[in-house]
């Protein structure tokens, strides 16, 4: 196993710390809020001369990404970071991106959309992005952050996949909260995301390419996205290939959905990002009290594990799902919706509710997961299921 | 050693609560434990009330919300006093540590806190002006933290200081850092 540096600091540094062990070619990023220090720390390590990498500077996201598209399609390794307002305003660049099948990878800090005005950690953004073609993953913690970002270069860049990768991490909480973190040394990054081979680069003037084409009129459209569809359903295999590896060579575990004492559980709740850890600590002391509690952490949302869930939570009474993001006019949230339509074809099917929590950066405060637990304990028991979503914490 | 210390900090923008709050953070990593530091981020202008938090802890810590039941207050601006809170909360084996010229059972009657609250008291800004020539209480307010609670110790924190400054600043500022820790941490008074 490689040396390992364990050190106190910020999600945005660890993964500013990924982004520069993993030598991007080009990294593409507009520079001014709501970015992140992802991107300005990274800006130190060209100027430092620690990375050699071109840096640009554009006047917007969309511009930012526009610049993503152009030097991956060109053949290089590209890397950004965003946040809230600026993944939206990225939004039509999404679908290019994964249209035009090029491994990009983004850190994603997980902010609330305006309006009203907010700048604290809410999962709208990435949401709102869940349908544009990228591989997600999301981290509870900086580790998770640091760990994930190195292994999006990989998933990004497999023949067997070729999409943009983002990588999400909460804003606030994981980005600007220190943490301890252990951190690899270059060599064993390096090694392990490799050098990359581009597929159909632009620039291989012996292997002429044409991107993003116009396919309309009878032309290949549907079945680009019929491969696209493939592709994506494909990166499983390929998250789990890569998580596995470098779970080897970090020590830390990876899996699509991370279970808690799932192995006797009568209530479970299924969450996304720094919450799972809230609720992890709540569940020991639920069990404490003699509530069989268990936890289910999904680590990859697209493509969405939607076997591996129905298998954890197959034998379970009752099931809470939280939500740090709405979908306004849908039965409840994005997750909630994935892990309900992922339980329909068990032969047991328990009830499942859904929780909209810390929007705008409400705090998650621990009473309000032990309160999901009871209403889960009450339902476990009889109790009739209220049809949500509910407000957690909501005034 | 006890499992979980929370500590929040009350100062104004521009005092360096963050700063000693990371220095606090890589000092528990020092001795092996886990730690958060988090400020709280709001509208953020030169001298306005913020608050910041840190979690210490022998095990990996799991939790990610507020510390509403802090067991260390620490204020580094006595002028917060009459306007935010700062006792909210704290545990009632607590300790509150106040940047100030008043003596703590004068602070501690003011807040009107219970007998079982430590209040101590230590000139952290004239220690600073005297030691580091500005008006920048953290570093000291980190050397009565250690004298107080033992949250953190002493000689670790005197070695970050030297480490981390070594980088930025000459041996005389990094030798006014330390006296001005080792000031706040004898003269700091508690009741």
């Amino acid at each position: 196993m490689p040396e390992q540096k364990t050190v106190a600091t910020t999600g945005n540094s660890v993964v500013a710390e990924a982004f520069r062990q993993c030598a991007p070619d080009v990294v593409p990023a507009y520079p001014i809020t709501p970015q992140t220090t992802i991107v300005e720390e990274f800006a130190k390590f060209v100027a430092q001369g620690r990375v050699h990498a071109e840096y640009v500077t554009v006047e917007s996201e969309h511009s930012a990404m526009s610049a993503c598209i152009g030097a991956s399609a060109a053949g290089a390794r590209v890397m950004t970071a965003t946040s809230s307002q600026g993944l939206a305003l990225m939004w039509e660049e999404l679908h290019i991106a994964s249209g035009m099948r090029l491994p990009i990878v983004m850190a994603n800090a997980n902010r609330a959309l305006s309006a009203p005005i907010n700048i604290h950690c809410d999962h709208s953004d990435a949401m709102g992005a869940r349908d544009t073609g990228w591989v997600m993953l999301f981290a509870e913690t900086a580790q998770e952050a640091y760990d994930n970002t190195i292994m999006s270069v990989l998933i990004a860049e497999d023949p067997e996949v070729l999409l943009p990768v983002m990588t999400c991490l909460d804003g606030f909480i994981t980005t600007h909260s220190i943490d301890r973190v252990q951190l690899m040394d270059d060599e064993s990054v390096a090694g392990f995301v490799g050098e990359y081979v581009p597929q159909n680069a632009l620039l291989d003037t012996d292997n002429p390419v044409s991107h993003g084409n116009f396919a309309g009129l009878g032309g290949p459209y549907f079945e680009f996205k019929r491969a696209q569809r493939e592709a994506i359903d494909r990166s499983k295999a390929v998250v789990e290939r890569v998580g596995k590896a470098f779970s080897d060579l970090s020590g830390r575990p990876f899996a699509l959905i991370e279970t808690d004492m799932m192995d006797d559980a009568d209530v479970a709740i299924v969450v996304i990002g720094s919450t799972a850890g809230n609720v992890r600590h709540v569940a020991k002391q639920m069990r404490a009290e003699g509530l069989k509690a268990g936890v289910v952490k999904v680590r990859c949302f697209r493509p969405f594990p939607h076997a591996e869930l129905a298998a954890a939570l197959s034998s379970v009474k009752a099931v809470a799902v939280l939500d740090r993001a709405e979908s306004f006019g849908a039965e409840g949230g994005p997750l909630y919706l994935e892990t309900r339509s992922a339980l329909y074809d068990l032969e047991h099917r328990m009830p499942v509710v859904n929780y909209v929590y810390g929007l705008g950066g409400s705090d998650v405060k621990l009473e309000l997961i032990r309160s999901v637990f009871d209403d889960l304990s009450d339902i476990a028991t009889g109790t009739p299921a209220l049809h949500g979503p509910m407000y957690l914490g909501a005034r | 050693m006890q499992q979980l210390t929370e500590i929040r900090w009350h100062a104004r923008a521009g005092q360096g609560a963050v700063t000693a709050a990371k220095l606090v953070a890589e000092t528990a990593l020092a001795a092996d434990q886990y730690m958060q530091a988090m400020p709280e981020y709001g509208p953020e202008r030169m001298g306005a009330p913020i608050k910041a938090f840190t979690r210490i802890s022998p095990e990996p810590i799991d939790i990610h919300c507020n510390i509403e039941n802090p067991d260390v207050v620490i204020v580094l601006d006595d002028s917060l006093l009459d306007i935010v809170d700062v006792a909210e909360g704290l545990v009632s084996d607590g300790a509150i540590i106040v940047n100030t010229c008043t003596p703590p059972d004068a602070i501690k009657r003011a807040l009107g806190l219970a007998d079982s609250i430590t209040v101590a008291c230590v000139d952290a800004s004239g220690i600073a002006l005297d030691t580091i020539k500005r008006d920048i209480p953290n570093t000291p307010m980190v050397g009565a933290l250690a004298k107080v609670t033992g949250a953190v110790d002493i000689d670790s924190v005197k070695s970050l200081l030297e480490k981390t400054f070594g980088k930025k600043f000459g041996q005389e500022i990094i030798d006014a850092n330390l006296a001005s820790v080792d000031r706040a941490y004898e003269e700091v008074k508690a009741v």
